[in-house]
C-alpha cells in the first residue's frame, strides 16, 4: 500500500501537468506560495546572521526539488533585481547530511548579487536555486589524512567538507588552515571551536594575515605555517578554496614538492581574463537572434549583452556552464587558458571564450 | 502598391530613423522593476480567471455559472495569446532573464507550437512586414488581400475563406506554418514541414486533450456541457484575435510593397515601411490590454521587442514624428477598421485590381528630389 501512495500521487501530478498544458503546474502553484514549485528548486530564507560586517549568512529550507549537496558543490543562486535575475555560485558550508542550506556570501564592493543579498535578504525571503554541481569534493572512502585549506569567504566549501567529516566521526588526521585579515574578519570561529573540542583528531589553525595578534599564527601563507599546521601534508589529501594569491602560494609550494597531484582546488575569485581589445577583428553573429556586430575582443557574454541580447549565464567565470552555447563556425580563444580552438558545432562556454577573427554563433 | 523610395529624401529618411532610433533608445534605457511588474500583474490576473473559469464550468448545470465560466475561461486565452504570449514570445521580457518569461522557453494556449510560430511570425512578418510575395501574413496563404495578388477564380470564395479562417483562427495560424500554399506549388517540399508537422501534431494533441477530453471528463455528467464551454471559449478567442490581427495590416490605405523596391533598405527605411503597412486601434485603456497592445500595430511594427505596455506612452511621439515627415499614421476606432477589413476581403473576391493611385505621402517634389 505505501508503495502505491507516490505512484498515485505521480499519476495525478501528470494529470496535473495535463491539464494545466501548456504553462505546467509550477507556473500555478508559486501564485499560491512560491515554495510549492515542484521542478524548479526555491529556497526559503529561515535564518540570516551576520558574522562580519561584510558577509551575510543564510540558512535556507530548499524546495520539494532539492536534493542535497556533496560537501565542495556550489549551488547557482537567482535573486531579481530591479526585475532582472541576476546568478551567481555559492557553495554551501553546512554539511552534506544536513537537510538546511547554509550559505555565506561576502559583499564583494563591485558584487551586484553579493552586495544585494547582504542589504536586502531576510527572513522569508525567497531565492531561486539550482541542482548542486562541481567536481571539488571529498572522494570516497574518505583519505585518511585530509588539510583543508581557505582564505575569507573561500571557506565555505571546506567548511562543509569539515562539518561532513565531523558528522561522519572522521578518525584520521585533519587539519583545518584558514586565511582571514584579522579577527574581526574571521568566519565561523565558534563554529570551528566547537569542532574541534567535538572531533579529537582535528586540529583548527587561524592565520592572521594583517594583524600582529589574536591568531595561531601570523602574515601571508608559507611553507612553514603548512608544516606547523599540518606535519603529515606530503601524506594527505589537501582541499584548497580562496583569492587567487593564497591559490598561487600553495600551488607553488606543492609543485615545487611534487604533491601537486595530492592538491585539489576550486577557484572562486573570477580568474585574471587576458584579452586584447586593441587588435579584435571580425564580425561576431548570434545566429538565432540574427544579431551581428564587430568583435571587441571581449569575451562573447560581455559582446552579446553589450549588443542587447542577454544569454542564460551564471558565475561568469568559465565554471557554471550555464552560457554554454554551439558555436557553428569561427575560432575563439580560451580567456581562462589562451587555448585557441576552431571547431565546427562545438560547445563553448561565452564568458570565457574571445573571439579570434568571424565567429558564429547558435543562439 | 507605392514606391517606397519616394516618400523621402535620403537624407530625411536617415534623420527620421535617427528619431525613431532615440525613441527606442529612451524606453530601453527605462525598462526597469515596473514592466516586471505589470506582466506579472497580467499574468495572475490570466491564471486567476482560467482557474476560475475551469472551475466555475464544474457548476455548468446552472445557467450563469456555465455562462461566466466561458466569460472567465475566453478573457483567460485572450490575455493568455495577445498580452502574455505574442509579447513574451517577441523577446519583450528577454532582458529580465526570468525562463517562465522567455521568447525561446514560452508556450501559449493555443493549438500552434511556439517555435513554429516564432519563424513564422517574428522572423518572416516581422522582418518582410508587407512585402509581396515575401510576408506570408498577406492573406495567410489563402485569402486575397491584396489587389497584387493575381486573381483567379478560386478568390471568388474570399468572404467564406475569411470566415472560416475567423471561427478556425488558432487552427488557421497552426497550418500557416506548414506553408501549404508553396507545397502545392512545389516551392516547399514535405520533407521540409516534417519537424513543423510533428511540433504540431504533440501541441495540438495536448491541447485538444485538455479542452475536449481531460476537463470534460472531469465534470463527469456535465461533460457536453464542459466540452461546449471550452470550444466557446476557444471561438471567442479565435473570433477576437483574427479581428485585432487583420485590423492590424488590412484597413484600406495600409501599404504594401515589391522586392524590389526594399531590396538594400537603410534602417529608416524600414521603419518607414512598417509604419506605411501598419494600422492602429483606437480604444481605451482595457481594451489594449485586451489587444495585446496590438492596438498600438504601428508602434509594435516599430519596436517589436520592447515591451508592449510601453507602445501607448511613445505613440504620441510616434505620431508626431510622422506628421513632421508628412506620413500617414493610420487608426481609428474597430468597427471602422473592421469594416474597412471586410470590404476589402468582399472586393479582392472580384478581379479587381484597385485603380492606380498614386500615394497620399509623395510630394512630386520631393519624388524629384530623391530621385
Amino acid at each position: 500500500m505505501t508503495a502505491l501512495v507516490p505512484r498515485r500521487a505521480r499519476r495525478l501530478a501528470s494529470l496535473a501537468e495535463a491539464l494545466l498544458t501548456p504553462h505546467g503546474m509550477d507556473r500555478y502553484l508559486e501564485l499560491v506560495d512560491p515554495m510549492l514549485v515542484r521542478r524548479e528548486i526555491r529556497g526559503l530564507v529561515t535564518d540570516v546572521r551576520r558574522q562580519t560586517p561584510d558577509t551575510v549568512t543564510l540558512t535556507i529550507r530548499p524546495s520539494r526539488a532539492w536534493r542535497g549537496h556533496i560537501a565542495g558543490q556550489y549551488v547557482r543562486v537567482t535573486v531579481e533585481i530591479d526585475g532582472v535575475r541576476r546568478t551567481r555560485c555559492y557553495s554551501p558550508a553546512g554539511s552534506e547530511h544536513d537537510e538546511s542550506l547554509e550559505l555565506t556570501i561576502k559583499a564583494d564592493p563591485q558584487g551586484l548579487v553579493s552586495r544585494h543579498l547582504n542589504r536586502t535578504v531576510t527572513i522569508g525571503s525567497v531565492l531561486g536555486l539550482s541542482t548542486p554541481d562541481g567536481e571539488f569534493t571529498l572522494p570516497s572512502p574518505r583519505p585518511r589524512r585530509i588539510l583543508l585549506l581557505s582564505g575569507g569567504s573561500g571557506i565555505t566549501p571546506v567548511l562543509s567538507m569539515l562539518r561532513t567529516l565531523a558528522d561522519e566521526k572522521h578518525e584520521g588526521d585533519l587539519a583545518f588552515l584558514h586565511y582571514s585579515n584579522g579577527a574581526e574578519d574571521a568566519l565561523y570561529r565558534a563554529e570551528l571551536a566547537d569542532l574541534a573540542r567535538r572531533l579529537p583528531g582535528l586540529r583548527v589553525v587561524h592565520a592572521f594575515t594583517h594583524a600582529k595578534t589574536g591568531g595561531d599564527l601570523h602574515g601571508f601563507f608559507s611553507k612553514e605555517h603548512l608544516a606547523e599546521t599540518a606535519p603529515w601534508y606530503p601524506d594527505a589529501e589537501t582541499f584548497l578554496c580562496g583569492p587567487k594569491p593564497l591559490m598561487d602560494s600553495v600551488r607553488e609550494v606543492f609543485e615545487a614538492d611534487g604533491l601537486g597531484a595530492h592538491l585539489h582546488t576550486e577557484e572562486f575569485t573570477p580568474p585574471a581574463l587576458t584579452f586584447d581589445t586593441e587588435n579584435a577583428e571580425g564580425q561576431v553573429r548570434f545566429a538565432r537572434s540574427g544579431r551581428e556586430f564587430a568583435n571587441s575582443g571581449k569575451p562573447l557574454l560581455e559582446q552579446a549583452e553589450e549588443a542587447g541580447l542577454s544569454p542564460e549565464h551564471g558565475c561568469r567565470m568559465g565554471i557554471c556552464f550555464s552560457c554554454t552555447q554551439i558555436k557553428t563556425s569561427g575560432c575563439v580563444r580560451n580567456a581562462k587558458t589562451g587555448e585557441t580552438s576552431s571547431e565546427e558545432n562545438e560547445e563553448i562556454q561565452l564568458c570565457i571564450s574571445v573571439p579570434v577573427g568571424d565567429v558564429e554563433i547558435n543562439a | 502598391m507605392t514606391g517606397l523610395q519616394d516618400k523621402l529624401t535620403p537624407a530625411q529618411v536617415e534623420e527620421f530613423g535617427r528619431e525613431m532610433d532615440e525613441v527606442r533608445q529612451r524606453i530601453v534605457a527605462d525598462l526597469g522593476q515596473a514592466d516586471v511588474d505589470y506582466i506579472h500583474n497580467v499574468i495572475k490576473t490570466q491564471r486567476a480567471l482560467e482557474v476560475a473559469g475551469r472551475g466555475l464550468l464544474f457548476a455548468g448545470f446552472f445557467p450563469p455559472a456555465w455562462v461566466a465560466g466561458v466569460t472567465a475561461l475566453s478573457v483567460a486565452k485572450i490575455l493568455d495569446n495577445m498580452e502574455i504570449g505574442h509579447n513574451v514570445m517577441h523577446g519583450q521580457y528577454d532582458w529580465t532573464r526570468d525562463p517562465a518569461l522567455s521568447s525561446q522557453k514560452f508556450e501559449w494556449d493555443t493549438v500552434a507550437p511556439s517555435e513554429n510560430w516564432r519563424h513564422s511570425h517574428n522572423y518572416i512578418h516581422h522582418t518582410y512586414t508587407n512585402i509581396l510575395d515575401k510576408d506570408r501574413d498577406i492573406g495567410y496563404g489563402v485569402l486575397r488581400m491584396d489587389p497584387a495578388q493575381k486573381w483567379n477564380p478560386y478568390y471568388l470564395g474570399n468572404p467564406v475563406y475569411a470566415t472560416l479562417l475567423a471561427l478556425f483562427f488558432q487552427w488557421g495560424v497552426m497550418l500557416h506554418d506548414l506553408e501549404v500554399d508553396r507545397v502545392v506549388k512545389g516551392e516547399r517540399t514535405w520533407a521540409e514541414n516534417k519537424p513543423v508537422l510533428r511540433k504540431i501534431v504533440r501541441k495540438a494533441g495536448r491541447q485538444v486533450g485538455k479542452d475536449y477530453v481531460l476537463f470534460p471528463l472531469l465534470t463527469g455528467p456535465l461533460a457536453p456541457l464542459t466540452f461546449l464551454g471550452n470550444a466557446t471559449a476557444n471561438l471567442t478567442r479565435n473570433l477576437w484575435a483574427f479581428s485585432i490581427i487583420f485590423c492590424g495590416h488590412f484597413p484600406a490605405d495600409v501599404e504594401s510593397f515589391t522586392e524590389e523596391e526594399t531590396e538594400n533598405e537603410s534602417r529608416g527605411q524600414w521603419y518607414l515601411r512598417q509604419i506605411l503597412g501598419s494600422a492602429n486601434i483606437t480604444g481605451g485603456k482595457l481594451f489594449h490590454i485586451m489587444t495585446g497592445n496590438l492596438s498600438h500595430q504601428i508602434e509594435h511594427h516599430l519596436f517589436p521587442d520592447i515591451p508592449a505596455r510601453r507602445y501607448p506612452e511613445i505613440a504620441g511621439e510616434v505620431r508626431a514624428i510622422c506628421e513632421k515627415y508628412g506620413l500617414p499614421y493610420n487608426t481609428g476606432p474597430l468597427h471602422k477598421q473592421l469594416f474597412s477589413v471586410a470590404k476589402k476581403i468582399v472586393k479582392l473576391a472580384l478581379p479587381w485590381n484597385g485603380e492606380p493611385r498614386t500615394p497620399a505621402t509623395v510630394e512630386s517634389d520631393k519624388t524629384l528630389r530623391a530621385a
